[in-house]
């Protein structure tokens, strides 16, 4: 491929960032490197959104330029722990409602990422911007997912549009099958510990490969909201027939049209990256070789083969989040609780990520296996992910948790060592009481 | 165009030795938040900087907190420009955002030495040292304006004509 990209001839194709980021700003091409005036397809906030809407004034605006476009929900503190939060609640209430903000989704419907999901309000190709450091969690449908700040997600609604910087990209490419009892998870915690926490570093980063298309929906998820930890700033997994599928299938229940032609039309806006593209680097993972791997505290990237940390005593096992929240995930648990108890000594606390997943759990009769079993359910949305309510450790407790981050006093507790796992591996050190391997839990 | 002397840093300079965090919430004076600036890396830095001159550096500058006050300590002492190999990610947008000019360009690094004149110019995205031109990517007219405007704010009210000389400040809050 030829093309002229700020007045220098280049012969090579593009990567995915480099033509999700031109499309969004109406560019006929964008190189790494360049910074370009992107106009969003979605701008997610959450509880925060007062406080954007403090700086939104402080511009000096009465009217936001894109409500259609603006997506809220409240998931971080819910319902409200506290009169502080309940203010703010009903501060983004009543800016939703004179903003005539029609994306907003209530208390307990679930975490953002995992909604926004539910709800396609996101498509392949589109570009999400969110100020939520995991809002590159939509790479996992092909769309172009980035955190940014508060004040900058104010600039986004006063005029529709944000200046970004094209990413390089890193190509990563997964060859080979999970091992029985291995998960996305692990993969993730695998790759961070190998490449550290800035192996990422402003990039995006691209999975190719059959160990990625063998994965469930649910499954990819959770990669692309993993890198976060590995500093990129987006990543991207390429959208197949199953994920057309999902969308097509919920965008079309939502705007009562077919599914068919739903589906050509979101099929059409999906973009890959050249089979020329070049890359700042590329890695092979071979899926077969990836074991069950656990983050140590207080950093995600100090990630080991579980069997060194097997036998750490825990007193906290949380499953939910938008990392790990989803049906598949209480599923997977619920095949390990089956017929046995929580260890005394542990709790065991499960947050389903949406309203959607803690309603198909109960259909499916996990809940009632997870509840026989001991386990104690919360309100859908982030739970005690980073520290806000329901769920806080006391001092010098270990807390196995199916998160994304575990930071010293992620989860409101400096003086608590938190451990990052696959569900599987968090169900079995609840029943085990101590850090253990699912695939020895009888 | 811009004129200035270089002071020149290795790779990996984070946040907390470009704005120490001890003093994250309890300075607010922009005199006294760039009396501190790069005090753990360097100590002549804050005393001796002159307006206009341009610090040169390694990778990643600027990894570790989000903290804003690491680009605004470094735009109050009057630094011009940074012109890195790499920037941390939020440590570039807050740059762009506070009026920093942060410039990538690797060639220019290794070609730079401490004490030397270097020459930004925009828009044409290039540099100027020791009678060599490196260009680097351009930045868009956004990313200028902004510059230009003295921060995101300022630029949006200008954009939008609610312009006025007053710098507004405003505080993302908690
Ligand atoms: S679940 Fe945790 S990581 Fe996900 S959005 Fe909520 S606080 Fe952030």
């Amino acid at each position: 491929m030829m093309d002229t990209v700020a007045g220098t001839t280049r012969s090579r194709g593009y990567t995915f960032a480099e033509k999700a980021l031109a499309r969004a700003a109406g560019l006929p091409s964008a190189a790494a490197g360049q910074v370009v005036d992107a106009r969003p397809d979605v701008a997610l906030s959450h509880d925060n959104t007062a406080a954007i809407a403090r700086i939104f004034r402080a511009i000096g605006l009465e009217r936001v330029a894109i409500p259609d476009k603006i997506c809220v929900t409240l998931d971080h503190a819910v319902p409200a722990p506290t009169a502080r939060h309940a203010q703010n609640h009903a501060e983004v209430r009543a800016f939703v409602r004179e903003q005539g903000i029609e994306n907003f989704f209530e208390v307990g419907r679930g975490v953002c990422h995992q909604v926004f999901g539910e709800e396609a309000l996101v498509l392949p190709g589109q570009l999400i911007l969110g100020s939520d450091s995991h809002t590159t969690h939509f790479g996992w449908m092909g769309a172009f997912g980035a955190g940014v700040g508060r004040t900058e997600m104010a600039a986004i609604w006063a005029t529709g549009e944000l200046w970004l910087r094209v990413p390089e990209s890193i190509k990563v490419i997964v060859t080979g099958e999970l091992g029985r009892g291995i998960t996305a998870k692990d993969l993730c915690l695998d790759l961070i510990g190998r490449l550290g926490a800035d192996g990422g570093l402003y990039q995006s980063v691209e999975f190719h490969g059959e160990g990625i298309a063998r994965l469930s929906l649910e499954s990819r998820m959770v990669i692309p909201n993993m890198m976060a930890e590995l500093g990129a700033k987006n990543a991207w997994l390429p959208p197949d027939e199953a994920v057309f599928d999902y969308l097509a299938e919920r965008r079309a229940r939502r705007q009562k049209s077919d599914v068919g032609s739903q589906k050509l039309d979101i099929l059409a806006n999906a973009i890959y990256p050249d089979g020329d593209a070049v890359y700042a680097n590329t890695h092979t993972m071979d899926a077969s070789r990836i074991e069950l791997t656990v983050a140590c505290p207080h950093a995600v990237d100090n990630a080991r083969p579980l069997r060194e940390v097997a036998g750490t005593r825990v007193h906290q096992a949380f499953i939910g989040t938008c990392t790990n929240g989803r049906l598949e995930d209480l599923a997977a648990a619920a095949a390990i609780l089956k017929g046995k108890r929580v260890a005394t000594g542990t709790r065991l606390l499960i947050i389903p990520a949406s309203a959607e997943v803690y309603g198909d759990a109960i259909r499916l009769g996990h809940a009632q296996t997870l509840m026989d079993a001991g386990a104690v359910f919360g309100v859908p949305g982030c739970g005690p992910c980073m520290g806000n309510h329901m769920g806080v450790p006391a001092p010098g407790e270990v807390c196995i948790s199916t998160a994304n981050r575990n930071f010293k006093g992620r989860m409101g507790q400096p003086d608590a060592d938190i451990y990052l796992a696959s569900p599987a591996v968090v169900a079995a050190s609840a029943v085990a009481g101590v850090i253990a391997d699912p695939r020895e839990i009888e | 165009m811009m004129v200035g002397k270089v002071w020149k840093y290795g790779d990996g300079v984070n946040t907390d030795v470009i704005f120490p965090g001890k003093y994250t919430y309890t300075l607010k004076e922009p005199s006294e938040i760039a009396a501190h600036a790069l005090e753990d890396l360097d100590p002549n830095f804050a005393r001796e900087a002159r307006a206009g001159d341009v610090i040169v550096a390694g990778r990643n500058w600027g990894n570790g907190s989000s903290r804003e006050q690491a680009v605004t300590a470094l735009k109050y002492r009057g630094i011009a420009a940074v012109v890195a190999k790499s920037f941390a990610r939020i440590y570039f947008r807050n740059g762009i955002n506070q009026g920093l000019l942060l410039v990538t360009c690797p060639e220019a690094v290794d070609a730079a030495q401490a004490g030397d004149m270097i020459e930004i110019g925009l828009p044409a995205s290039l540099i100027r040292l020791g009678g060599r031109e490196f260009p680097f990517p351009p930045l868009s007219p956004t990313a200028l304006g902004i510059i230009e405007a003295g921060g995101l704010v300022q630029h949006i009210r200008r954009k939008l004509g609610l312009a006025s000389t007053e710098a507004v400040i405003v505080s993302s809050g908690e």
